[in-house]
């Protein structure tokens, strides 16, 4: 019997082809890993989370010191950088992942173009955090470095689930506030999502990328057994009038604490930035003027600061801001060392505005800070919570700023829902 | 020596007085080849010499000029062009007269070995007079009708081996008019027709400009369906093979034909000869297949109809399908005990398959009323042939047509599984297994939890059947199985019946009432698909008990007892299924929480892997190789302790450029390796890329296997960093060697631009794991090729035929050169400017990978424009 022409292969020989199969799946298999070798040899890899468990340790003054002594350093420093952070264990761990959050300044001036350049949100009242996920574990880091929560979730390799989406090893980080009373994470920003780092991209691009990625993921969902919490997105938006009433007066799942305000065009920028601003009145947070030790409000404005050499107390910018000092006596009496934080109190008989610089001038020792404290106030906070006591920037100056650009139309909607 | 008392000696029955004469012809051609070519060549010729030493001689002068191997062939080539042309002459002659000879097998022998010589020198533009000649010899009127039928055929060989852009139009013409006349009926007989119409088959490719002339077509097209018709079944099976080739190529042309080749056809399939019939169906086959081709073209492109798309298929139909449903019920009795027989009911299904791909729905009224009128008759050809229609139209119409019916037939297929004839089970299990390929998926519901326990209660019973039938059954167990896979959750549906499952196929497998090892290769691969399936850890518990077994079964393979060749051949296919289905537990299992099954047993498995290759002394086994891959990779560091004793099995695969595969395999676990061991791979990098370096100038290597050495370079790169520095000398090279051939190679065809991408990727990938693996100590030995490959990548950048792969690839080697030189390339970024358009062109892609991979490299190439 004649055999089927060379080509035609007779349509009841069983299909079944294993074996090549098997060897394309390995091949795929294997140029998966290779690129995930690369990418993790791209800097936008695993060591995050590789760092291993913390041991719970509240942070001693001891390190604290240290601490900002890490931060001092890291001055030039714009990007996480994992090869560096692989060699660190325990506490240095921590120290590390403290410097890593993009820190809004608080708005003491409505900055140019706020309207076309902008982004603003509501900030929902939390704890902010880092959340990382990869090789089946997340993970969320406070801003001091310690560990808030270690659970499964939906986030890329976030659970120990069979995900086919990409090598385990990928890690995201998120951005995030968590809000206690739905136990959810909102996410304000997405810092590198399955690898790929979001740093040199600018927050207009960060913000679609958020939005489009985090829904592919079951991360918004109920929690499960494998995705113990639900994260949300924050509705953010542009910052006209609309955006401004929507943010400002708008109904949200959670409790406002102030408005956020992003640059369109900055990237994700560790330490303290102008690009993010934070700012609130009482309409949209609960928690405008700074609280004591205690969680009350005292009478006279309170700050932290950092003790240096000479004796003059700093904030936390880079370069640090001299506001005032602390006479010899009260460091000796309290036994204060360089680099400790303290809280002082603000006389306004001895404030005095210099060439613009705000100088607390003389300054009385309250005490030290609460422990888990990382860092001493900014300069930016320290001014807005002196003007919030005197003379605040309202809604309306923003909403003044925004209608003195000629491009804005509609200009009466937010006056009129605002008079109610 | 007396070369014919050699060449008879050759073919004496006696071993000794064989091997003799063969090592004397053997010296003979070593020590002057000229001559040894010369003297084959009188021997052929003379009529005075026997016939069998006159068939060796010509035999001999063919292997002297061709060879299967290609490097063979251009060596061989290489010595023809040498011999001095005064005896090249004097050999080409003794053809020539040969074709003259009253012995058949010596004009035979001479017209392969006249094709063989011109095969070599027409392309070079020598031996031009040889066309000529041979039409000499057909147009002289007394010219005996023997040498007339081997200039024929000489004719049709030299067609056949030489590029239709070797030969001058009015050759072309020439050719074609000779052997056009030589197929005419009244004026030759049999032999010289039937030499003239193969001629024409091998001639068609040349014959281009005839056929766009509508005279020249009508007249050949004439002259072909009258030979259709011919009263020998030889001459008509021989035109109808050339109506198949036209059809393939020239389908564009042949409408005002189709008509005519419609009623031919249809006749043929009806009444004629199988062996003209099975050419009959074949041409409607090779029309389906040009009609599916032009559809896909049509479907990837928005410009519409830019290929002439006749839907002659369509516009038979409503005859052909007729046709074609009568060829089902001419069933041979014993068709089913051979894999990939080939009969007028397989021949005919088959057709009815590609029909069905071409119009999809409409094929289904045509044939589900045959269906309904046979399907129950008891009588097995019908019951059978309903059946065999319904499976071969299971692909091509869509899902919403079919379902009802599969929906409706499910039950009567299943209960049919107990039909006493075994033909009608074995085409019933078939068809039960294209369903559930086809049509089975996590979003189908032609299965559901109301018909699955029955028709695994079927299956699992019926994989008992004679072995024809338990092989169909493993088919179907294989894609009901991989319809689940991807479906996530709902992979679990089967886990009440896997360890059911597990022991059938284990017991398949070792059935004994089978003539050959398919049932059993059969049911290792569906294991496989069972494996990648189950969901783990549900079922961790059972993977790690079959792992065992498998293990234990690998273990008695090495207890067979070897006495042949065949015994041989039987252990080595075994333990090719048995790494299979460890390799794929280990892929399976990786990444999960039941890691430490594998862990637990990764010393047993490498003992039996070593095993496995002590076994075969010359090649090492490739499933061996790819489950150690992913031994490797899973193991981690681990692995370091097996490479000693590995490494050498290693090297030898890395070696084995005669099997490919082997070899290709070999590469890619190399990579596996680097990325377990990391810096612990050094010791052995020595050894690995000497190998590598040596298979990169191998000649011999099928080119398949470079692309994926030079990404191994950078596997190696990257576990090794610094270290990396003493090769380079050696890889850069290589890789600009290979960067320029990349840009020289001629696009002709669709598997050298897939190559041109694999190369470039691959280069990529090398300079990627370079560059990274150097990044932190030795980035400054990479800046004088920074120049190059910004030009590289940019020339790859312009190339319309980069896919996406190369894309992805040069688009990361991009970042990584920004992000390891930094600053030192700020210039040589600010000048060329087209890093800028092409990520512009990967932001566009729907592929999230690119785009991401494209973000990454935009914020490194920043990063140095503004540092």
């Amino acid at each position: 019997m004649a055999p089927p022409p060379d080509h035609r292969r007779p349509i009841k020989r069983v299909a079944i082809s294993d074996q090549q199969r098997r060897r394309e799946l390995a091949l795929r298999v294997q140029a998966d890993r290779r690129s995930d070798a690369q990418n993790r040899a791209r800097q936008l890899a695993s060591s995050v989370l590789s760092l291993g468990p913390v041991t719970e340790v509240e942070p001693e003054l001891e390190q604290e010191q240290e601490m900002s002594d890490a931060s001092d350093q890291s001055g030039g420093r714009t990007e996480l950088d994992p090869v560096r952070a692989a060699s660190l264990r325990g506490p240095e761990v921590r120290r590390w992942f403290a410097t890593q959050l993009m820190l809004p300044e608080w708005m003491v001036d409505v900055p140019p173009l706020l309207d076309s350049d902008w982004y603003v949100f509501p900030r929902p009242s939390g704890k902010r955090c880092f959340v990382v996920s990869s090789n089946g574990t997340t993970v969320s880091r406070l801003r001091n470095g310690s560990i808030l929560h270690r659970f499964p979730s939906s986030l890329p390799n976030g659970a120990r689930t069979k995900d086919v989406s990409g090598p385990s090893s990928s890690y995201s980080i998120l951005d995030c506030i968590f809000h206690e009373a739905d136990e959810t994470y909102y996410v304000i920003d997405m810092v590198c999502w399955r690898g790929y780092s979001l740093y040199d991209c600018t927050a207009e691009f960060r913000f679609f990328w958020l939005n489009s990625k985090l829904s592919e993921t079951g991360a918004s969902d109920p929690p499960s057994q494998y995705h113990r919490y639900r994260f949300n997105v924050v509705q953010i938006y542009e910052c006209n009038l609309i955006g401004l009433q929507a943010a400002y007066l708008g109904q949200v799942s959670y409790v406002k604490d102030g408005l956020l305000f992003y640059n369109k065009h900055a990237h994700y920028q560790a330490g303290n930035t102008p690009l993010a601003l934070v700012w609130k009145d009482n309409v949209c947070s609960q928690y405008v003027l700074d609280t004591d030790n205690q969680g009350q409000i005292p009478s006279q404005q309170q700050v932290v600061l950092e003790l240096q050499n000479d004796g003059s107390l700093t904030t936390s910018d880079d370069p640090p801001v001299a506001l005032g000092c602390l006479s010899r006596d009260m460091i000796a009496q309290y036994g204060l060392r360089v680099g400790n934080l303290v809280r002082v109190e603000v006389r306004d008989d001895s404030v005095k505005l210099v060439d613009g610089k705000l100088d607390l001038g003389d300054l009385q020792l309250v005490g030290k800070p609460n422990r888990s404290r990382a860092f001493a106030d900014t300069y930016s906070k320290v001014l807005f919570q002196y003007a919030a006591r005197r003379a605040p920037l309202r809604i309306e100056d923003l909403v003044a700023s925004i209608q003195s650009n000629p491009s804005v139309e509609n200009s009466q909607a937010l006056d009129i829902e605002m008079e109610g | 020596m007396e070369i014919t008392q050699a060449l008879l000696a050759a073919q004496s029955p006696d071993g000794q007085i064989r091997t003799v004469a063969e090592s004397n012809l053997k010296q003979f051609q070593e020590q002057n080849l000229p001559h040894f070519l010369l003297s084959l060549s009188a021997e052929l010729a003379n009529e005075q010499k026997p016939p069998e030493s006159r068939r060796l001689a010509g035999i001999l002068l063919k292997n002297s000029l061709d060879a299967k191997d290609s490097f063979r062939k251009e060596q061989l080539t290489k010595q023809w062009v040498a011999v001095d042309p005064a005896i090249k002459s004097q050999i080409k002659e003794a053809l020539l007269t040969t074709l003259a000879s009253p012995v058949s097998d010596a004009r035979s022998t001479s017209s392969q070995v006249i094709a063989k010589v011109a095969s070599i020198e027409i392309p070079r533009k020598e031996w031009q007079d040889l066309i000529g000649k041979l039409l000499a010899n057909m147009t002289t009127k007394e010219t005996p009708a023997s040498l007339k039928q081997a200039t024929l055929q000489s004719l049709g060989y030299v067609c056949e081996e030489i590029s239709p852009s070797d030969l001058e139009q009015d050759q072309v013409n020439a050719v074609l008019t000779a052997v056009v006349q030589g197929m005419n009926q009244s004026e030759h007989g049999f032999e010289v027709r039937l030499a003239a119409v193969t001629a024409l088959y091998n001639a068609l490719d040349f014959a281009q400009t005839n056929f766009e002339n509508e005279m020249e077509r009508n007249y050949i097209m004439k002259v072909i369906c009258e030979t259709a018709v011919s009263k020998e079944p030889e001459i008509r099976q021989a035109a109808f093979e050339c109506l198949v080739s036209i059809a393939s190529i020239y389908y564009g042309l042949l409408e005002p034909y189709m008509q005519t080749l419609f009623n031919l056809t249809a006749n043929a399939i009806r009444g004629d000869e199988e062996q003209v019939a099975l050419q009959a169906i074949e041409f409607w086959s090779t029309v389906c297949d040009e009609e599916i081709a032009i559809q896909e073209e049509c479907a990837g492109s928005d410009e519409g109809n830019s290929v002439l798309h006749f839907r002659f298929v369509e516009k038979a139909l409503h005859v052909l399908v007729p046709v074609l449903l009568e060829t089902l019920l001419k069933q041979e009795e014993d068709q089913d005990q051979e894999d990939g027989v080939w009969n007028l009911s397989m021949a005919g299904g088959t057709c009815l398959g590609l029909v069905a791909c071409t119009v999809g729905d409409a094929v289904v009224p045509l044939v589900m009323p045959f269906v309904q009128a046979n399907i129950t008759k008891s009588e097995w050809r019908s019951h059978e042939a309903a059946t065999f229609a319904f499976g071969s139209i299971l692909e091509g119409p869509s899902v919403d047509k079919l379902a009802p019916m599969v929906h409706n037939g499910l039950d009567f297929l299943l209960s049919a599984m107990k039909d006493p004839s075994s033909h009608v089970r074995d085409t019933t299990a078939w068809t039960l297994s294209r369903i559930f390929e086809i049509l089975h998926s996590p979003s189908s519901t032609i299965i559901d939890n109301s018909n699955l326990p029955k028709i695994m209660s079927v299956l699992l019973e019926s994989i008992r059947d004679v072995p024809n039938v338990a092989e169909k059954v493993c088919g179907a167990i294989y894609f009901l199985a991989q319809g689940y896979e991807d479906a996530g959750p709902s992979s679990s549906v089967l886990t009440p019946y896997l360890g059911n499952i597990i022991a059938a196929l284990l017991s398949t497998a070792d059935r004994t009432d089978v003539s050959s090892n398919r049932l059993s290769s059969s049911a290792y691969e569906t294991l496989n698909e069972i494996v990648r399936c189950s969901s783990i850890p549900e079922n961790a518990n059972m993977i790690a008990q079959l792992l065992h077994e498998i293990l234990k079964r690998l273990g008695q393979t090495m207890e067979m007892e070897i006495v042949s060749s065949d015994d041989k051949e039987r252990q080595s296919n075994l333990q090719a299924l048995l790494c299979g289905v460890i390799q794929v537990i280990i892929q399976t299992l990786n990444g999960s929480e039941s890691l430490p099954v594998i862990l637990q047993s990764a010393d047993q498995m490498m003992v039996m892997f070593l095993r496995v290759f002590a076994c075969h002394s010359s090649t090492v086994h490739e499933e061996a190789m790819l489950a150690i891959g992913a031994l490797a990779y899973t193991t981690g560091p681990e692995f370091a302790k097996y490479m000693p004793e590995f490494f050498r099995h290693l090297e030898r695969g890395l070696q084995n450029f005669e099997e490919y595969q082997v070899c290709s395999i070999s590469v890619g676990v190399v990579g596996d390796i680097c990325r377990a061991l990391d810096d612990k791979v050094l010791p052995y990098c020595d050894g690995i890329m000497s190998v590598l370096l040596k298979d990169l100038s191998n000649a011999v290597l099928h080119r398949s296997v470079k692309p994926p050495i030079f990404s191994c370079f950078g596997d190696i790169a990257l576990a090794i960093g610094e270290h990396f520095e003493k090769y380079l000398p050696y890889v850069i090279p290589m890789l600009q060697g290979a960067a320029e051939l990349s840009a020289q190679i001629e696009c002709t065809d669709e598997d050298t631009e897939e190559y041109v991408n694999q190369l470039r990727r691959g280069i990529f990938e090398a300079y990627s794991g370079i560059l990274q693996g150097f990044k932190s100590a030795k980035a400054d030995l990479m800046l004088p090729y920074a120049g190059h490959l910004l030009q590289f990548t940019e020339a790859v950048f312009k190339d319309k035929n980069r896919d996406e792969g190369v894309t992805k690839a040069a688009v990361a080697m991009l970042g990584d050169l920004a992000d390891a030189l930094g600053p030192n390339l700020k210039l040589l970024f600010r000048d060329c400017t087209f890093h800028a358009e092409f990520l512009g062109e990967c932001f566009q892609s729907d592929d999230d990978q690119l785009r991401e991979t494209a973000t990454w490299t935009q914020g490194m190439i920043r990063r140095v424009l503004v540092s």
